[in-house]
Parts: C-alpha cells; sequence; structure tokens
C-alpha cells in the first residue's frame, strides 16, 4: 500500500519556552528540532504497514529549508521518499497548510514519475481542488475526481502539532479530497474491507471503520516508534529530498504576540533533604487531607 | 448576537463540565460588545455593562433575534435541560441524530449557524469538540482557532482572543477578522460558573440535511468503561520519570499509590523508554491529570510534562536536583533520591496506620 505521512518541525522546548524580543515567536536559538511526537508515530504506523502489506511510505513536510533534518530523521526511520513544502520561515494557517499538502499529494498524481520534480500545479488551470467555498453550490464535486487520482491508501498525520496544536490539517486534507477521515487514533488495523480504527473516548473504546483511501490522524502510544538503523540513517543522509515551493495566503487569523503564562516561575517550599524530609513529608500529606 | 455551543453529554445525558466550561466561555463571548453594542453602550453605558456575563439587557434586540448562547445538543436534550438553564443557554436544539458521527455532526452545526446567523460557534477542546469544530471548518472553509481561553468582539467586530500553544504553556494572542468565529475552548482554561438569574432554555428540535458521505463515518462500538481508577480523574497520583531508573524500578510508586488510593503516572521518557505503558504517561501527549496531590518522583518537568499535570491541586516534588524545572512549577519539594525518599515514606505511612 501506498502511503503519505505529513510531519511537522517544532523546537524542542525542554523544560522552559522562551519568547524572542518581539514577541512573536519561540526562542529557538538555544534548541534542537524535531518532529511533533504523534508524528513520529504516524511515521513509524505507515513503515510497519508497509512491511507488512508492501508498498512504501512518502513523508512530507512544510516548513523552512532546515525542515529537511527532520524529514532525514524520518527517511532513518523508514520512509522511501521525502517531500519539502519550503517556505521563508513564515508561520503557515492550517488553511494553506492544508492546500499546500492537497496540492502535493494530488500533483504527484498528475505527474507521475515522468519527472523527478514536479512542477507545482498553476492553480489558475490545474484541477487541484481549492478548500470548499461555503457558498458554492455543491453539484461539481473537484474533490471525488481528486480521489480518485490520489496515488495514496492512506495520509497519515499526527493528531495535532505541539506547538499550534491546531487540530484539523488532516480533516481539511480529507474534505478537500473527499477522503473519509478519523482523528486521535491510538489502533489501526487495515483490513480486506478498508481500515478498522480504535481510540480511547472518555475511558471507552471507539470503533471506526472505513473505507480506503482515507485520512487518519494518530495519537503517541499507538506504537512505540524504533530507533533509527544505522544503514537507515546511511540511507536517509544520501537520500534526495524533492522541494516545492507553495504560496502562503493569510486566513483571517493573524498573531499579534506570544507570550509565557504569568505564575510559571515560583519556587517550591523545600520540605528537606533525603529520607529525613520524610516526617515533614508525611505532615503535608496529613495537612491537604490525603492521608485521611 | 447568538453564539451556539456545542454540549457534550456526560453517561447519565447530562452535560458533561467540559461543557459548562464551554458554556461560561460562551456566555462570555455573546456579552462583549460588538460593533451594534458599542455604539448604544457610547450613548447609555447602562447597556453595555454586564456584572454576571449572562445574557444582559442589549441581548433582546439584535437583528430580531434572542441572542446570547444557544446550545447544541445531539439526540435527547432533556436530562441536559436543568444546566443549560443553570448555565445561561436560552436555547437549545436536539439534533435529530444518535450516535457519534463528526461529520454529521459539524454538518448539523454548519446548518444551525447559518438559520440563526450565528457569529460564533464554540465547543469544548476535546477529542470529540476538537474533531466537530474542525470538520465544521472544512465544512465552510472558515478559519478555527482551537483552545482559546478568553475570546470577545471589539469595536470593529473582530474577535480578540486568547489561545493555548504548547498545550497551555505558552499563550497566543490573535485577531479573527471573520465571521462566524469557530473557536474551541481550552479545557482546563475557564472555570464553569452558573448565570445569577437562571431563565427556562427553549428547547427546539432540528433535524440536519445530511449526504450519505456525512455519515461514512461513525463511531460502531463503544466497548465497556474500563473498571478501577482512572489517571485522569484520580485524586492522587504518584507520577515517576527517568529518575526511577528503569522498568524495575515502579515497585515503590505502585505501593505509595495504592497506600493513598492513587494511581501510577509516568512522564514521557519513560514511555518513550517502553518501561511503561503509553496509557500511564502524563503529559502534553498522554493524559491531563487533575489530582488534589500530584508527588512526582524523579521527573524532571519538561514543558511537556507539567502540560498534563498543571492543573493539579497540589505538586510536591522529590528530585536529586534542585535546580531541576520541576522546583520552580511545584509547591513543595524534597531534595533527595526518590529511591531512598519513597521506602522511608512508605514506611513512615504503615506505621501511622498500624
Amino acid at each position: 500500500m501506498e502511503i503519505a505521512v505529513c510531519v511537522k518541525r517544532v523546537p524542542m522546548v525542554g523544560g522552559k519556552i522562551v519568547v524572542t524580543a518581539d514577541g512573536q515567536d519561540v526562542d529557538t536559538r538555544m534548541s534542537g528540532f524535531t518532529v511533533s511526537p504523534h508524528e513520529e508515530c504516524a511515521v513509524e504506523e505507515a513503515v510497519r504497514l508497509v512491511e507488512r502489506h508492501g508498498g512504501s511510505v512518502a513523508v512530507l513536510t512544510l516548513g523552512p529549508p532546515a525542515a529537511a533534518d527532520q524529514l532525514r530523521d524520518m527517511l532513518a526511520l523508514g520512509a522511501t521518499r521525502a517531500v519539502l513544502l519550503e517556505t521563508d520561515g513564515r508561520e503557515w494557517g492550517p488553511i494553506a497548510t492544508a492546500e499546500a499538502i492537497v496540492a502535493e499529494v494530488t500533483g504527484a498524481a498528475a505527474d507521475p514519475a515522468t519527472s523527478p520534480v514536479p512542477a507545482l500545479p498553476d492553480p489558475a488551470t490545474s484541477p487541484v481542488p481549492a478548500l470548499p467555498d461555503p457558498a458554492a453550490s455543491p453539484a461539481p464535486d473537484p474533490a471525488a475526481a481528486a480521489a480518485s487520482n490520489l496515488p495514496y491508501d492512506l495520509l497519515l498525520f499526527g493528531n495535532e502539532a505541539a506547538d499550534t496544536g491546531d487540530y484539523q490539517v488532516a480533516v481539511r486534507v480529507a474534505h478537500a479530497l473527499g477522503l473519509p477521515c478519523v482523528t486521535g487514533i491510538k489502533n489501526l488495523e487495515v483490513t480486506d474491507a478498508g481500515a478498522r480504527a480504535k481510540r480511547e473516548y472518555r475511558g471507552t473504546e471507539e470503533v471506526f471503520d472505513i473505507p480506503l483511501p482515507a485520512v487518519v490522524s494518530v495519537k503517541e502510544g499507538i506504537n512505540l516508534p524504533r530507533y533509527p538503523s544505522l544503514p537507515g540513517r546511511l540511507r536517509a543522509k544520501r537520500a534526495t529530498i524533492e522541494t516545492r515551493a507553495p504560496q502562503w495566503r493569510a486566513d483571517g487569523l493573524t498573531k499579534t504576540g506570544l507570550r509565557v503564562p504569568a505564575g510559571e516561575s515560583k519556587r517550591a517550599e523545600i520540605l528537606g533533604n533525603g529520607a529525613d524530609a520524610v516526617p515533614a513529608l508525611v505532615a503535608l500529606l496529613d495537612e491537604l487531607g490525603i492521608l485521611s | 448576537m447568538t453564539v451556539l455551543c456545542l454540549i457534550e453529554q456526560a453517561v447519565d445525558g447530562g452535560v458533561a463540565d467540559v461543557s459548562l466550561r464551554a458554556l461560561t466561555f460562551a456566555r462570555a463571548l455573546a456579552a462583549s460588545s460588538g460593533p451594534w453594542m458599542y455604539q448604544k453602550a457610547a450613548s447609555d453605558p447602562s447597556n453595555g455593562a454586564f456584572t454576571d456575563g449572562g445574557a444582559g439587557p442589549t441581548d433582546t434586540d439584535v437583528a430580531g433575534g434572542t441572542g446570547g448562547v444557544a446550545a447544541v445538543v445531539f439526540g435527547d436534550a432533556s436530562a441536559a435541560e436543568p444546566k443549560l438553564s443553570e448555565y445561561g443557554a436560552g436555547d437549545a436544539y436536539a439534533v435529530e441524530l444518535t450516535g457519534y458521527a463528526p461529520q454529521a455532526w459539524a454538518r448539523a452545526l454548519a446548518g444551525l449557524a447559518a438559520e440563526l446567523s450565528a457569529t460564533a460557534v464554540v465547543a469544548a477542546g476535546t477529542d470529540h469538540g476538537s474533531e466537530v469544530m474542525a470538520h465544521l471548518g472544512a465544512i465552510t472553509g472558515l478559519p478555527m482557532v482551537a483552545n482559546c481561553v478568553t475570546a470577545a468582539r471589539n469595536a470593529e467586530g473582530a474577535f480578540e482572543l486568547v489561545r493555548h500553544r504548547w498545550a497551555g504553556s505558552l499563550l497566543e494572542d490573535a485577531v479573527l477578522d471573520v465571521t462566524p468565529a469557530l473557536l474551541t475552548v481550552a479545557v482546563d482554561a475557564v472555570a464553569a460558573a452558573p448565570v445569577a438569574e437562571p431563565a427556562a432554555t427553549a428547547v427546539h428540535a432540528w433535524r440536519p440535511e445530511l449526504d450519505d458521505a456525512d455519515l461514512l463515518v461513525r463511531a460502531t462500538e463503544s466497548a465497556e468503561r474500563s473498571a478501577g481508577v482512572s489517571l485522569a480523574t484520580a485524586r492522587v497520583v504518584v507520577g515517576g520519570g527517568r529518575g526511577v531508573g528503569g522498568p524495575d524500578g515502579f515497585g515503590v510508586l505502585e505501593e505509595l499509590a495504592g497506600l493513598l488510593g492513587g494511581v501510577v503516572g509516568v512522564s514521557r521518557v519513560v514511555t518513550s523508554e517502553g518501561w511503561r505503558p503509553h496509557k500511564q504517561q502524563v503529559g502534553q501527549t498522554g493524559t491531563r491529570i487533575t489530582p488534589e496531590l500530584y508527588l512526582a518522583c524523579g521527573i524532571s518537568g519538561a514543558i511537556q510534562h507539567m502540560a498534563g499535570c498543571l492543573s493539579s491541586k497540589h505538586i510536591v516534588a522529590i528530585n536529586t536536583d534542585p535546580d531541576a524545572p520541576i522546583i520552580s512549577r511545584a509547591d513543595y519539594a524534597v531534595i533527595g533520591d526518590l529511591n531512598q525518599v519513597l521506602p522511608a515514606l512508605v514506611d513512615a505511612i504503615r506505621a501511622r496506620s498500624s
């Protein structure tokens, strides 16, 4: 089966988030970068599905040129192809991000293998669907046409990005392509009939049976991602990363600033050191009503 | 202005706590001054003043509608009605649809929002709420702003929002200049508050116009509720991190949790190493906990972890490093090795009860 996984480069924030002096971004001068945890699990899930059913895994990211590092990390886990939808470092909202992903996954269908780096479809002439216009009549369905040309059986996402936590790119892509979509999945089985996806909901389990192709977003815990193998890392280092240049656009939501919530830094009252602190700890638990 | 609020029902059919908070958020938004209210408030300041955050005096004459908050319930609304009234929903729409089908729910909300000319649609930022609102965003082509903490309409008619990033470790100030605003409410950022003088909620039936495709994805079965104390609702959580040292070190944490009537939770490194199952993870990509006491042992306090435990009433850290980030986020701390402190603590508690 053919699977595309979308990942996002995010800073490793560790113990503290620092905002840049202009209040517009997270200060990343001292941090490394990674992909969001849910997405690393999405890549692992895709690699396992392909190991079981055959096929290949393409990994996509939208981000600055340096996001190629994260694509290589995912190639080292077993993805076979990597595409960078390159930005100028500006933050993209979920609507524009979904549009760029839709253009990529359908554009690849329009131009299979004839060119190693397919040109970006011209939005004025290509059949690449725009996100649905609420005022438009539902009669012609570009989404259905796009889905029938889709070279993937499964599009995998993380449930939400670690930084912006928008919870919606997967769903928007599914609507644009006219595909079924399930989110927050913790267990995924591909069957002859399609896929069975499960997730937790308030102490119960929800089960969804869906046909393929489909869009699925997963959560950490669906699997335990492997460590990259040495051959995997070498292959990733040599791999070609395909690059596109999608166009940013505004969507009506404008960030005016970022700030760390007040009250972040207090100082714990120290009860003591080592086992000597146990009487004070017991007294505290008693005072808090925990021992009654 | 009319603000639609998606209601999630508790197991008994009543309103889930997260939706009481969403209703409180929706009321504050409905009461905030939009452009038309701004003009009235300028000529008569009393019109713009709201003391309880409920449906105010100027809510009755907007575009001929009743304005205020309209709740949207899927299925039978009767058990939810008392709380809807108590939390200020003047109207409730009971959608004739059984079971959970996210796209169909979103289609119903889209129909209602158009019918009522809603200014905003809000839902709690739960798995269901986020999913349905994402579908609503995709159906309408409008932005959907996730995990808002506050929202108010300003004099220009735009929405001034504060929302979570990094699961609440960072706040974003933002302006949304399209209507209706589609917002989810951060689940633990808003306190639920009833209105001072509840009025009866008028319940209306609503039959959505659905395609087969809207019903393609639906939850087909829900297994039995898992038994035992759940991490999300436990009164006491004993947390273990890298400092536990390995998969064999959790016995004393389990023992202590048992003595305190609580459960064990762990940090992400513990689940990433495969020491404990992911369902025990506390954090941004695990479970959010809300205990009376969180005893964090051998946990450094990374952003990822703190996002899951900051709603704890009291945090007590046990850590060898007095400069670990957790020390500046906890209420109390013991500086020391959990492998010495915890066995002594277990002994002391046992001695006390015998």
